[in-house]
């Protein structure tokens, strides 16, 4: 009995992992692949905003995108960093100067721990990545973004990879767009290179062409500043 | 290009900035005679330097001996300002600023902080510089660029463009081009 129990155990744990193994392959593969469907409606879309020119690269971005087809927006920014927000606020707030009073509920704005501020030690940063990790779950849940649009901020790779691990689980699939930010002219930043490698990202946008041919992948789209 | 009959030159205003970071080594490269010497030769009667969180701080000067006159500041709100009263502009190598400065199409030598950890910072002004759009500079060479440099030669930077990315979410998503 206690042998067939383990055997039964053991059964069910290898093809519970085999499924697991294959809907991570599948989600891998369905990534990077246009959407079948044609969009209907608006999609709800977390920004994920880093410091100085990060954000005014996505405020750029955000300029052409049309905004009732990415709508509610959720904006990130890490928890030092108030002036991203305001920015922010400010491109919200034009907006709705453009279109009246009617889309004032259409953003939210909300901050996030970071995992490891400019300069800190890649030793202590190990608790830091825990509890933004957390907290990173924490406002995902609460969002479930159909897209995600970032560009290069540390903040973005917990998110993200929430995001993949939703997909897996079938909780919510989200498209991830990435764009490397217009200062990486030879190397990926350690964000990008993780998004790109562990094919979290479903498109890579990549403002030089010389790093277009180091990462095939990779969209080459010229300068957004 | 000084007005002789009066005795006053014409206010050209080099103007430097480190924004949010701290860079003494600019600081202290801008306040060398060096530097202040090769900008008077090319013509620059005043020096505005904006020093951020660095502790160095530059000497003043009012500039009547016929030197160049020097003032200095941490932060403004005015940055902007500055930069559009500005005829040379000397900065960090920050992305935000390097921009800023170019779509007021005024002449920019960017100066790379060699004391940065991940100086990833250099990429984006070196290739810049090899678009002849700027100059790129060290601290410890900033007079030798400032001497040799030709402004005629640096080219406008055509303004950056996010529609291509967009396009490209909007048909991944399966929205249709336009509408």
């Amino acid at each position: 009995m206690e042998n067939g129990n383990g055997e039964v155990a053991i059964t069910f744990a290898i093809i519970s992992l085999t499924l697991m193994l294959f809907r991570v392959l599948y989600v891998i593969y369905r990534s990077g692949k246009p959407l079948r469907t044609e969009a209907r409606g608006a999609l709800s879309t977390l920004i994920v905003l880093g410091s100085g020119g990060h954000t005014a690269e996505m405020i750029n971005l955000l300029l052409v995108l049309q905004k009732d087809r990415f709508s509610p927006r959720f904006y990130i920014a890490a928890a030092t960093d108030n002036m991203s927000l305001q920015k922010a606020r400010t491109l919200e707030n034009n907006l709705v100067d453009e279109n009246g009073v009617k889309e004032v509920q259409t953003a939210q704005f909300m901050q996030i721990y970071r995992s490891r501020e400019v300069g800190q030690s890649y030793f202590t940063s190990v608790w830091t990545t825990l509890v933004a990790m957390a907290h990173a779950f924490w406002l995902m849940t609460k969002i479930r973004p159909q897209v995600i649009l970032c560009n290069g901020p540390g903040t973005c790779v917990p998110l993200c990879a929430i995001a993949f691990f939703f997909k897996v689980v079938g909780v919510r699939w989200s498209s991830v767009f990435y764009v490397e930010s217009i200062a990486r002219v030879r190397r990926l930043s350690l964000s990008g290179l993780l998004l790109y490698k562990l094919r979290i990202a479903d498109q890579f946008f990549v403002q030089w062409p010389q790093l277009q041919r180091q990462y095939p992948r990779a969209h080459y789209v010229g300068c957004l500043m | 290009m000084g007005d002789t009959e009066d005795g006053i030159k014409l206010k050209k205003t080099v103007f430097v900035t480190v924004g949010t970071t701290c860079f003494d080594a600019l600081v202290r490269a801008v306040d060398t005679p060096e530097v202040k010497d090769e900008l008077l030769k090319r013509g620059y009667t005043h020096l505005i330097i904006q020093m951020g969180r660095g502790s160095y701080t530059p000497t003043k000067s009012g500039g009547d001996d016929g030197s160049l006159a020097v003032d200095f500041f941490t932060f403004s709100s005015s940055i902007a300002d500055h930069l559009r009263s500005a005829s040379l502009v000397i900065s960090h190598a920050g992305s935000g600023s390097i921009f800023e400065t170019l779509r007021l199409g005024k002449p920019l030598i960017v100066v790379v902080n060699e004391d940065l950890m991940d100086n990833h910072q250099s990429e984006l002004a070196e290739e810049l510089a090899e678009r002849k759009h700027l100059y790129c500079a060290r601290p410890q060479t900033l007079n030798q660029t400032i001497a040799a440099m030709n402004l005629e030669s640096l080219l406008p930077y055509p303004s950056g463009n996010a529609i291509p990315v967009a396009k490209l979410i909007n048909q991944f998503l399966g929205f249709p081009d336009d509408k």
